[in-house]
């Protein structure tokens, strides 16, 4: 399958991650496959597709968390395929989770205070000896990116009582607080209302607009991908099947037979198939 | 929360000095008694240490009895007899045990931790019964221990022993206490909670749990050094895992929300345990048994949850 050709907004700057050829095999299980992406810095990309359709595997080899079978991936012209997580972390790459992956037995100012002291350490054992948890750079850190979020009002709150939007928004929040370029959001909305899911993305996006962070996220939502993305990736069966504008990528008749489905109405106004 | 900090420390600092200047006043076996209270009150901080990350270990006296036969052996192979050397030996040698033991423990996690680190002193156990050159079952006796040349008998020799338990004890307890707000200590709930969250954030749980492991040998292995020396005497009982269920029982006694309550713990368990031993000497267990279980009961968070609720008390009540 060749379907994708290189995008025109991806084109005159140096990408900032770029992935090529890459696929992931469990047995006879292909889990994805011929994946050739680049993402320019600060660009907004959405990530569609049915599940099973290779999406989170593909954040998950970005981000360590899986080893690809095949393929390479370089963030900012650096080969970072096959690296455990944390180094990837630690080089800018940061990702949000699709459950929410925080400390629930402490405070909401405790788990961004642990994640911005481990952004200020040095990473080794002897680094996390030496530097105080509590350090006043920490602790600021913490607390800007509390306001950031817009969730001051749980600052004292323990985590496990939190309800799931502010959980969403701490652990993007700990994802963000290290100041990363590259920024993962594995379904942002899942397990959100209808209602909550775009003024979640709205603090979400202003947060991360006002960092300048790289945004890749998986998306369920279609409202939300075109109101959000600057760019859409499609995937089917393990792969890309179409790349482009919002409007592009759901106006694709592939896309809307494979992933949207054809009554739908995309809130971009592509999905004018009959 | 610096300004509790700060005052816990004073209380802490008041206290050790109450200790240290009621010593000479004291009956000889309570001095005795105390003294290795607080030598296994430092075995106790290195669990309290674990047992923070959600690591139990039923095998702390795999480095308890390493610290003390370091002091046996080296105080019989080379003739040296300066406590404060023989105690760092002891602690290095623990350490390093811990730091090779670690590569393999730092991998599991809660049952399967436990017991491996239980099989693991099992296996020193084992060894030093058949080790018949080292005294076998019977173990054999520690040198009298001297001061930078000082060498007290008798009575002047356990108050030695009590105000070097004391010190060593403190410099112990201020180090941990440093160690659980620095970014590497203060990982421990984060570890027991999300051990996922805590890689993505970029750090080696595995690497961080090693750390600990060899915290806590090395202190298992100064609190054996220091019991050696009091009781004059070591054996394989040491490594046996009854030895390391009191630590376990101590730490439960104990709590782990405080530094100051491993030695306050420590030092209930000894009473009630010689206590018991006098009034009853055929039930003493069942007594040791009925404590466990008020303090599971009645205190699930130990004794050291009791300072910590006085203290939250107070803050509400003062604006």
């Amino acid at each position: 399958m060749n379907t994708t050709a290189p995008v025109t907004i991806a084109s005159g700057e140096r990408p900032i991650l770029s992935v090529r050829d890459l696929e992931k095999t469990f047995g006879s299980l292909v889990a994805a496959r011929d994946i050739t992406v680049s993402i320019p810095p600060q660009q907004t990309v959405g990530v569609i597709g049915a599940n099973g359709a290779g999406k989170t595997t593909f954040v998950n080899m970005v981000t360590g968390h899986l080893m690809p079978s095949k393929g390479a991936i370089l963030f900012e012209d650096r080969e970072i395929t096959g690296m455990p997580s944390r180094e990837i972390t630690r080089l800018g790459i940061s990702r949000s989770f699709q459950v929410a992956q925080i400390f629930p037995s402490l405070s909401v100012f405790d788990n961004m205070c642990i994640a911005a002291a481990i952004a200020r350490s040095s990473g080794g054992v002897l680094g996390g000896l030496a530097s105080p948890v509590a350090s006043p750079a920490a602790i600021a850190e913490a607390e800007s990116t509390i306001e950031l979020f817009q969730i001051s009002s749980y600052r004292d709150t323990t985590a496990s009582t939190l309800p799931q939007g502010v959980r969403k928004l701490l652990d993007i929040g700990m994802a963000v607080v290290g100041w990363p370029r590259l920024l993962l959001l594995d379904e942002p909305t899942s397990g959100i209302s209808i209602e909550e899911k775009f003024d979640l993305m709205n603090v979400v996006m202003s947060a991360l607009k006002s960092r300048k962070i790289t945004v890749l996220f998986v998306e369920h939502d279609m409202e939300i991908v075109g109101r959000f993305a600057d760019r859409v990736l499609a995937f089917y069966d393990g792969t890309v099947i179409a790349d482009g504008t919002p409007d592009e990528t759901l106006a694709d008749p592939q896309v809307q037979e494979l992933i949207t489905g054809v009554k739908l109405k995309s809130a971009a106004g592509a999905g004018g198939h009959a | 929360m610096s300004m509790a900090n700060g005052r816990a420390q004073l209380v802490g600092g008041l206290l050790f000095l109450l200790a240290a200047a009621a010593g000479p006043a004291l009956p000889d076996w309570i001095v005795s008694l105390a003294t290795i209270a607080f030598a296994n009150a430092l075995v106790v901080l290195g669990l309290i240490v674990l047992w923070r990350a959600g690591l139990v270990s039923f095998g702390q006296a795999l480095y308890y009895c390493i610290g003390a036969y370091v002091v046996a052996l080296t105080a019989r192979w080379t003739g040296i007899t300066d406590a404060f050397l023989l105690v760092l030996l002891a602690g290095i040698g623990a350490g390093i045990t811990a730091v090779l033991v670690g590569f393999l423990l730092a991998r599991y996690r809660e049952i399967f931790f436990a017991m491996l680190s239980l099989a693991l002193s099992m296996i020193l156990y084992g060894v030093l019964v058949k080790t018949e050159s080292l005294g076998s079952t019977d173990g054999f006796s520690v040198m009298t221990p001297t001061f930078l040349g000082y060498a007290p008998h008798r009575e002047a020799l356990g108050l030695a022993l009590y105000w070097m338990t004391l010190g060593v004890g403190a410099v112990g307890a201020v180090l941990v206490g440093v160690y659980f707000r620095s970014v590497a200590g203060a990982l421990a709930a984060p570890i027991r909670d999300n051990e996922i969250r805590v890689e993505f954030l970029g750090v080696s749980v595995n690497r961080v749990i090693h750390a600990k492991v060899t915290i806590a040998g090395a202190l298992g292995g100064v609190g054996g050094a220091l019991a050696a020396m009091t009781v004059g005497h070591v054996d394989p009982n040491m490594a046996y895992w009854t030895t390391s269920g009191g630590f376990v029982f101590v730490t439960i006694l104990a709590g782990t929300a405080s530094v100051a309550a491993a030695f306050v713990g420590s030092l209930v368990f000894e009473g009630v345990r010689s206590f018991a031993y006098d009034v009853m000497p055929s039930l003493w267990q069942m007594t040791l048994g009925s404590v466990l279980l008020l303090t599971i009961l009645f205190l699930p968070d130990g004794l050291g949850s009791l300072v910590v609720k006085l203290r939250r008390r107070r803050e509400t009540k003062t604006p």
